[in-house]
């Protein structure tokens, strides 16, 4: 018992020491040394096609188009098939991904570093809402938008950064809290302070007239630009956390669709999965839940950080997906989520809850103890590939995943 | 042919997830097909394009602009529906009256919650109840365990800690406290006063408590130890505790103490305790011999006894045990107890043994054999007993448990004397009085005399006097306490052999 407090201390007090900044834009080959031809890193857990959902495959299909390893989509799925192609997760090479979360070796990534222990975290760009690849778009325009990134966006966000010596994360995100963002549903408060940091840079290091205007409507037309910054930052936040012995505190939380997987401090690397749940939301006109994509995206690493539906209580609005809806009910998921976790984070604070801390640092005996388990706001896919968000709404971890990993970490103290 | 109306509101903003709770409303109205209310973005016109909702009007719009979007089966279910999204639109907000509360699931949010708190009550599963009170204690809470079906080395083991922690374990199956005034469980509204009281028995503390109210005396607190307390196993640490914790309560000047008789080393334990202590003692050990008291302490024999030797200085009887003592019904000869309080049946027992009356019971006091079956007349049956709530609520709870029994016992030809207890109190079933005269009234003709008890007080929420007043209503014949209650039952029955 003892040991796992003091584990858990240690495993608090290097997530609240993360220093996270936003440093550059790289190709993923750089960033990620071991990736190569016909190799695809994907969201959540590991997965085999055969188990794939229907984005998660459209997705393969087209990035494998994208890097020139298929003739066409098609073709693409055969060779899926026929395992050319190496999948791994995300996760197991410094990286997240939002929702199918493709990388791939010429995909433009963003590099969050995290100053205090030296480690750096990597995400691609947020393509923008609609008809994009990671709800498992793969069309000309879908593979266009990411040629553009690759080749004009990318590495002019790379030279902004570079420029003004990177963007300090951590008191972005505090004044995002402070206005409506909770940093997954919502982020139209850090994208917009983050174009404000970078559009003089954006301006200073441009060398063509044209590329700039399009840069900057890219940054500024994105509500949810900040978030792939987030998953890297929370990447980045936790990676020093991790195989801390007898620590029971969350680092990872990921879904590839089919699997919601969990990891923990004290049991390493291990993977501890379950089905993914449905969402619970509100749809898009023409679209109702029996269109929904089961729950998807590394992008729950942003409430593994004690953000998105930790802070709800920061963005009321979300609350609205839920039931009656009040905005109210958003404070009770947050008071509902420092039931399951260690602590307040004292930086990032939420005013209308007078400036209680984000609830940090979820404790997996907290969850199966109460029953409470971590809630997530999320957008939903359609389920068919290459058509694209349907909604957005709320999700619960499945509780299995939490039992599973508390006998693991037994196992590991040989606690029966 | 669907048609398709669009309103444009500009300069008019609604968060997203707000409209499409509006949207959704809108689209459930008969004769819609499709609707969404919309910011007018490009994004947001390419997805109601895409919708087959957006008309003339609604592809002008720009992104400040609010669109309402409908597609309906006719002009006049598509109106009718841009006027209800308009409604939806400007209807004021129902203030939340200062948003739910979020009440806490674990021990440590409580706490955070209520700092000063200093005191749980646990009410869960046998199983599980020792852990959380091992969680309550670390804390620094004084922990009442309502549970039962708690393994006795658990209640040992936390009993040691405890005391180490210098907190109260009252339990594990502890039915009844009082606080600093504070009814926990089943416990009546007292009022305070300098008397303490230390029971091993629940329905033996309400008794006990609500007499010296009646009495005119008043309560500092009452502490429910558990049945097994003062077991060998267990050797009375929280009576101990408790004797403790009195003397050094300046509030308190005389201490209750109610219990089945200990083993004869535990006995020898608390009494040395007793005669060490300032205070004034009253020892009430349901069923035991007499004993030498120390100079401080009197043994009594009943619950009504200790009640009035402590406020009185003396045993006291009521009068009324010689006028209107009832006259069985001719060919009647036979009794049966039904009672809701495990003390309260071991007492009449008890009195029924010292009266020469021959009784069993599915709880026997020593001496007291069991039934064959609980219907058997001659007996005095614990309707709380474990047999009764597996799986049911206990009949203080729930009186369906007794009417059962008490309809069937009222119909039996050779019954001439049923004996109950009724208890109120916060905890209890609102209108215990109305069950036993709904049963009653169910029988034409001849039937049993029946006399009972109410435990309670004028200050609990069923009244005293109100229940008391019901039942005579109905032809039970009321005694002051279940003492006197059952000496009359025994009187009764004596005068007709």
């Amino acid at each position: 018992m003892e040991k796992i407090e003091h584990a858990n201390e240690l495993a608090l007090e290097r997530m609240l020491g993360g220093d996270p900044i936003l440093v550059d834009v790289v190709p993923a080959s750089n960033a990620i040394p071991e990736l190569a031809q016909n190799m695809i890193l994907h969201a959540g857990p590991p997965i085999e096609w055969e188990r794939m959902c229907g984005p998660m495959r459209g997705a393969i299909t087209g990035i494998a188009v994208f890097e020139g390893w298929a003739r066409d989509l098609e073709d693409a799925e055969k060779l899926a098939a026929n395992g050319t192609f190496e999948f791994h997760p995300n996760h197991h090479f410094d990286a997240v991904g939002p929702m199918t979360g493709m990388t791939t070796l010429s995909q433009p990534m963003m590099v969050v570093e995290n100053r205090a222990f030296g480690n750096r975290a990597y995400c691609a760009i947020n393509e923008g809402l609609g008809k994009v690849m990671r709800f498992g778009g793969n069309d000309a325009e879908v593979l266009n938008r990411l040629r553009w990134l690759r080749d004009e966006f990318g590495p002019a966000l790379g030279k902004a950064l570079r420029h003004i010596g990177g963007l300090p994360l951590k008191d972005l995100t505090a004044r995002g809290l402070t206005m409506g963002d909770e940093m997954h549903q919502r982020n139209v408060g850090c994208s917009s302070l983050l174009m404000r940091a970078l559009a003089p840079a954006f301006a200073e290091t441009s060398t063509d007239a044209a590329t700039l205007p399009r840069a900057l409507a890219f940054l500024g037309g994105n509500d949810q630009f900040f978030l792939n910054i987030a998953m890297a930052m929370g990447k980045a936040i936790m990676d020093p956390v991790r195989d801390i012995e007898g620590s029971s505190v969350v680092t990872a939380m990921s879904r590839n669709g089919t699997d919601f997987g969990i990891r923990v401090s004290g049991t390493g690397d291990e993977w501890y999965t379950a089905p993914v749940e449905m969402p619970e939301g509100l749809y898009f006109p023409g679209f109702t839940d029996d269109d929904a994509n089961p729950d998807m995206g590394d992008s729950t690493i942003v409430e593994t950080i004690g953000l998105g539906g930790f802070a709800m209580a920061a963005a009321p609005a979300v609350a609205g997906f839920v039931g009656a809806g009040a905005a109210s009910d958003a404070a009770l998921t947050t008071h509902a989520m420092a039931e399951i976790t260690i602590t307040e984070n004292p930086e990032w604070t939420i005013p209308a809850l007078d400036y209680k801390g984000v609830p940090t640092g979820i404790d997996i005996r907290r969850v199966v103890e109460t029953g409470l388990v971590p809630t997530i706001n999320t957008g939903i896919a359609h389920k068919k590939p290459g058509i694209g968000q349907v909604g957005a709404g709320v999700v619960k971890a499945p509780m299995a995943c939490f039992e599973a990993a508390l006998r693991g970490l037994a196992d590991r103290l040989n606690v029966s | 042919m669907s048609k398709i109306v669009n309103d444009i509101r500009t300069g008019f903003f609604l968060d997203s997830v707000a409209l499409m709770r509006i949207s959704r409303t809108v689209a459930g109205l008969d004769g819609v097909e499709e609707a969404a209310l919309m910011m007018g973005t490009p994004t947001n016109k390419n997805i109601m394009r895409d919708a087959g909702l957006l008309a003339d009007e609604g592809e002008a719009a720009s992104g400040g602009d609010l669109v309402l979007g409908v597609r309906a089966d006719n002009d006049a279910a598509a109106n009718a529906a841009l006027a209800h999204a308009s409604v939806l639109l400007t209807a004021p907000k129902t203030n939340s009256d200062g948003s739910t509360q979020w009440q806490p699931r674990s021990l440590r949010a409580a706490i955070s919650n209520n700092p000063e708190a200093n005191l749980a009550l646990i009410s869960v599963p046998g199983d599980f109840a020792a852990a959380e009170a091992r969680k309550a204690i670390r804390r620094g809470l004084h922990t009442m365990i309502f549970s039962d079906n708690v393994p006795v080395a658990d209640e040992r083991a936390l009993k040691e800690e405890a005391r180490d922690l210098g907190v109260l374990v009252m339990g594990p199956d502890c039915g009844t406290a009082v606080v600093g005034g504070t009814p926990l469980a089943f416990a009546n509204v007292l009022k305070q006063g300098n008397i303490g009281i230390i029971g091993a028995s629940g329905t033996g503390i309400q008794e006990v408590s609500c007499l010296v109210d009646r009495f005119g005396g008043g309560i500092s607190h009452a502490i429910g130890v558990g049945g097994r307390d003062l077991s060998e196993e267990i050797g009375g640490i929280t009576t101990q505790m408790a004797i403790e914790a009195f003397e050094e309560d300046p509030a308190t000047q005389q201490v209750i103490l109610i219990s089945k008789p200990p083993s004869a080393s535990v006995t020898a334990r608390i009494m040395e305790q007793i005669a060490a202590s300032k205070k004034k003692y009253t020892v009430c050990l349901i069923g035991a011999a007499s004993m030498k008291m120390p100079a401080n302490a009197h043994q009594v024999t009943t619950l009504q006894d200790a009640a009035s030797q402590t406020v009185f200085g003396s045993i006291q009887t009521s009068g009324d045990n010689d006028k209107d003592i009832p006259i069985l019904p001719e060919g009647r000869k036979d009794f049966m107890g039904l009672f809701c309080g495990g003390t309260l049946s071991a007492e009449a027992q008890l009195i029924f043994q010292e009266g020469g009356i021959s009784v069993s019971s599915n709880a026997p006091v020593p001496g007291v054999s069991r039934p064959e079956s609980t219907r058997d007349l001659g007996s005095i049956i614990d309707l709380g007993a474990d047999e009764f709530t597996r799986g049911r609520p206990h009949p203080m709870i729930d009186p369906t448990v007794r009417e059962d029994v008490l309809t069937d016992a009222l119909r039996q030809p050779e019954l001439g004397l049923i004996l109950i207890d009724v208890i109120i109190g916060h905890g209890a079933h609102d209108d215990p009085a109305d069950s036993i005269v709904k049963c009653l009234a169910t029988l034409d003709g001849e039937r049993p005399i029946v006399i009972g008890s109410v435990t309670g007080t004028e200050g609990d929420p069923q009244i005293r006097s109100s229940q008391v007043a019901k039942l005579e209503a109905a032809g039970v014949k009321v005694a002051s306490s279940n003492a006197e209650a059952s000496r009359l039952a025994v009187t009764c029955l004596q005068r007709n052999n």
